[in-house]
């Protein structure tokens, strides 16, 4: 049975033949309900009650459904700031930069580019980057004439970006430890693979081909061509 | 246009990841600018980066905030307008640098005010934030080598105009080199069209030849 998240009090399930979880107060999940949601199912309803309020915010500017947002990502985003220098109150800060930056740029966000969850993990990571490194990070402009577009994407394609975060979040678990200890030393400590070669005394190369392995396994898993 | 060398997984990893400097995410951006199935392999590095964030969760210590930090947050948003969809200030139509190279740079190729480096070969010094890693725009001309030389680090090299060959193939626009003092090297610029390549280096070139390591500081390579 397919089990539809609706906020439309008219919402009528037994001619769709589904199951309602509806929501009293628009798009407003607090942790409890979230919880309980993601308790009675799949975790894909989960995902498409944050992607409706990433619209919701990007087209209406509904600081409700930002406030679900912010009680789902705040934690998390908080967790990966504190990964980079264990100081409280920066990690404190450098998150509610991070939301007011999504609540900012929410127009930005394209379903069709990739998922809610890699969207957002680029906009902490770029202020992590600014608040640490202070310098640029150069990045291509889909918008310059020299740009070579993709070859133009199947519809279909966007449902994989929505199933990605799941895959991964699968994927992942089933790493072996060394892969997996990679890319926690990679994304959370931000740390550069040869920096990481130096640290675990491993030498260039292993390193090198342990990142080649757990990627062309994450790229079979996604059904990548590249 | 078919790019046939392309970035490791690795350095596009550290680019993913944050921890790649300036310069070197500079050949990085302008290399993606011109290679859909690079960005399609960053893209799924940031949905790992994306399912990685996810896994995340706080010590109890933490988790008490919320309350606090979305009144704060709340308080924000009204402050700032919105950015609106793809903010672009791009006003040209064509361009054979890729945008993140030509902010560097201040324009385009027709632009540029070459520094002739000698034996026919010219230089564009580009600066960036970083003090140990040096960025320039190469023009080798068509048909001539580049001497000899290795790497006391890492080099990167975008072509963009023209192309090269050396002991790891034939390299045209788009097409991206990584090289390191293991690699000892003789590109070749293919006759017809000066090659121009974006090059990146952490080291000062070893030429092979005395002539060459005697005249590089005046040529300052």
């Amino acid at each position: 049975m397919r089990i539809v998240v609706s906020n439309t009090p008219d919402y009528d399930f037994r001619l769709q033949g589904h199951a309602v979880v509806s929501l009293k107060k628009p798009l407003n999940l607090r942790r409890e309900t979230l919880r309980r949601v993601r308790d009675i199912t799949p975790q894909d309803t989960e995902v498409e009650v944050l992607k409706s309020c990433m619209t919701a915010v990007a087209l209406k500017r509904d600081p409700d459904a930002f406030e679900t947002l912010f009680r789902y990502y705040g934690p998390k985003i908080r967790a990966y700031m504190l990964k980079r220098d264990g100081n409280r109150q920066s990690a404190e800060e450098l998150m509610q930069e991070t939301m007011v930056m999504i609540w900012n740029k929410a127009v930005q966000f394209d379903p069709a580019r990739g998922n809610l969850s890699s969207w957002i993990f680029t906009i902490a990571r770029n202020v992590r980057i600014d608040a640490f490194r202070r310098n640029n990070r150069p990045e291509f402009d889909p918008n310059d004439p020299a740009f070579v577009p993709d070859e133009v994407m199947p519809a279909d394609q966007v449902l994989e970006a929505d199933q990605q975060a799941q895959t991964l979040r699968y994927a992942l678990t089933k790493l072996p430890p060394d892969q997996a200890e990679l890319l926690r030393l990679s994304f959370y400590d931000e740390l550069s693979h040869s920096t990481i070669a130096r640290l675990l005394q491993l030498p260039l190369g292993t390193v090198k081909s342990r990142i080649r392995l757990a990627f062309s396994r994450l790229r079979d898993l996604l059904g990548d061509k590249a | 246009m078919t790019i046939r060398h392309h970035v490791s997984d690795a350095l596009l990893l550290d680019y993913a990841t944050g921890s790649l400097e300036e310069s070197w995410s500079l050949a990085l951006a302008t290399h993606l600018s011109l290679c859909p199935e690079c960005r399609q392999r960053l893209s799924a590095m940031e949905a790992t980066g994306g399912a990685m964030l996810e896994t995340l969760s706080e010590t109890r210590s933490d988790a008490g905030r919320d309350d606090a930090s979305w009144a704060a947050v709340r308080a924000r948003l009204a402050e700032t307008p919105a950015i609106p969809d793809m903010p672009h200030e791009d006003t040209v139509d064509t361009a054979v640098f890729p945008a993140p190279l030509r902010k560097y740079v201040g324009g385009d190729i027709d632009t540029l005010k070459w520094k002739p480096l000698g034996l026919g070969a010219y230089h564009y010094p580009i600066s960036t934030g970083d003090k140990s890693i040096s960025a320039r725009l190469l023009r080798i001309p068509a048909g001539q080598p580049v001497p000899e030389h290795t790497h006391g680090g890492k080099e990167l090299t975008v072509v963009l105009c023209g192309s090269f060959q050396d002991e790891a193939g034939r390299f045209g626009r788009g097409d991206f080199e990584e090289t390191d003092d293991t690699v000892m090297h003789q590109p070749v610029a293919d006759p017809g069209t000066d090659c121009i390549c974006l090059a990146v280096t952490d080291a000062p070139l070893q030429f092979k030849s005395r002539f060459m390591r005697f005249i590089q500081p005046l040529i300052g390579i």
